[in-house]
């Protein structure tokens, strides 16, 4: 599971490269243990995204939230390295659903941060070039994909996510949703993510999580959706 | 083929009857907002449930049951939990009140602190949106964690819910959940709590007919 967040997150990497001396190329085929993950900064202010998502949530979601899954990622990652040492199997499966827990959280917000921007600073729009071709084809219109989007959001039951993603195998762009913090792996690759935890809408929206999920789209940074799509 | 319709239940107490462990704020929104979104989205479902059923629809059906689920139980998790708190200074509030069921308590986790410190943990370990139940299951006691809105429905007697929904707390206690369950052990009904372990589960689910 490390190498493959290791060679799908560019933001975790970055992460890693900053506490860990350690040449890129060679941490990529090396354990999580060589170097800890670290909370990536934020792209811009914790105030850039208001009115949309207020300052005071950014930072807890930032600096409180964020931070925990780090901790919690590591953490596993150290318990599951000592069970290894120990040939302690039972232990080492016992961090698995930490692992996915807190790893997921880590790389569903260092997702989540870079594909949000300032809106008219490279947040909110719409779409352009191939991505808006794509997202023509496969949703109608931009309006539709916001749409299902919404839909899907609204649909959660409890905390998840929802996730523009490409099939690599098709091509083709779909929606799906994840539970709790469970990350998109396999066959999908993430371009857009939009946390539908209660902590991430909650002391500026309370219940009316719908205006939260309308809002959003103001602060989308299709830019990094852009380029997530591209590769 | 009729079916009833739920309504919101009243609180037991005013809304800012459980301060300062449970904010005025929040136990509006989570009743007035949060719970009565579920008994609305549960009768919404099974009026288009008994329709499938008149119209022999399976796969609607089948269909239908995630959405029964989920708001029927937040329907009934959110209607025991009301009645599982009491405010601080009332009698209720005091284990005192529920002297056979700290007693099992005390037999099976050694001591009342001990059972709080299971719990806790139970209750800070859940990933994600849930609930932690002390359940009584058969003649034992034990802790269970339900993901979401699922609800106790295996046979066991809910006896004490806890909500861990961040709605449950965040506005207060933001991302220090810790504290809101350090917190709402001043806040049990332990007369509640003996009542339902004394009886079975159709004593603790009777607030749900008293919905209808």
């Amino acid at each position: 599971m490390s190498s493959s967040l290791l060679r799908t997150t560019p933001l975790l990497r970055a992460g890693l490269r900053a506490r860990a001396a350690k040449p890129l190329a060679a941490m990529a085929t090396t354990s999580f243990t060589r170097g800890k993950a670290t909370l990536p900064d934020l792209p811009y202010d914790y105030g850039a995204l208001e009115p949309y998502i207020s300052g005071q949530i950014m930072e807890l979601h930032h600096s409180k939230h964020h931070q925990t899954y780090v901790n919690g990622f590591n953490a596993a990652v150290e318990a599951l390295a000592e069970a290894e040492a120990k040939g302690d199997s039972k232990a080492a499966a016992a961090q698995a659903p930490l692992l996915n827990f807190h790893g997921g959280g880590h790389v569903n917000h260092s997702l989540f941060w870079e594909n949000l921007a300032p809106n008219g600073k490279g947040g909110g729009g719409e779409p352009e070039g191939k991505l808006l071709t794509a997202i023509n084809q496969d949703f109608g219109s931009f309006e539709n994909l916001k749409k299902q989007t919404n839909t899907a959001l609204a649909g959660i039951q409890g905390s998840g996510w929802a996730w523009l993603v490409k099939d690599k195998s098709s091509g083709n762009l779909c929606l799906v949703t994840r539970a709790n913090q469970d990350p998109v792996t396999g066959n999908f690759e993430p371009l857009l993510g939009i946390d539908a935890w209660e902590h991430a809408y909650y002391l500026q929206y309370q219940n009316r999580k719908a205006e939260y999920f309308s809002a959003i789209w103001d602060v989308i940074n299709w830019g990094t959706v852009s380029k997530r799509f591209g590769n | 083929m009729s079916i009833g319709t739920f309504s919101l239940p009243a609180l037991p107490y005013a809304y800012d009857a459980l301060e300062p462990s449970i904010s005025a704020q929040i136990m509006e929104l989570h009743h007035s907002k949060h719970h009565q979104a579920y008994v609305t989205n549960l009768n919404n479902a099974l009026k288009t449930y008994s329709t499938a059923i008149t119209a022999n629809d399976i796969p609607s059906q089948i269909a239908l049951q995630a959405a029964i689920k989920f708001n029927g139980g937040g329907h009934i998790n959110h209607s025991l939990f009301w009645k599982n708190l009491s405010p601080s200074s009332s009698a209720d509030a005091n284990p005192a009140s529920a002297p056979t069921l700290t007693a099992e308590i005390a037999k099976t986790w050694g001591s009342l602190d001990k059972f709080k410190e299971a719990m806790g943990k139970a209750l800070l370990g859940l990933q994600g949106s849930g609930w932690g139940w002390l359940v009584k299951d058969g003649n034992t006691l034990r802790i269970v964690t339900t993901k979401d809105q699922d609800p106790v429905v295996g046979g066991e007697v809910p006896i004490l819910g806890i909500d861990m929904w961040e709605h449950a707390y965040y506005l207060q206690y933001l991302n220090g959940k810790a504290a809101y369950v350090e917190n709402i052990w001043k806040v049990i009904n332990w007369s509640t709590a003996e009542q339902r372990f004394q009886g079975d589960r159709d004593d603790a689910f009777e607030i749900l007919k008293a919905s209808l």
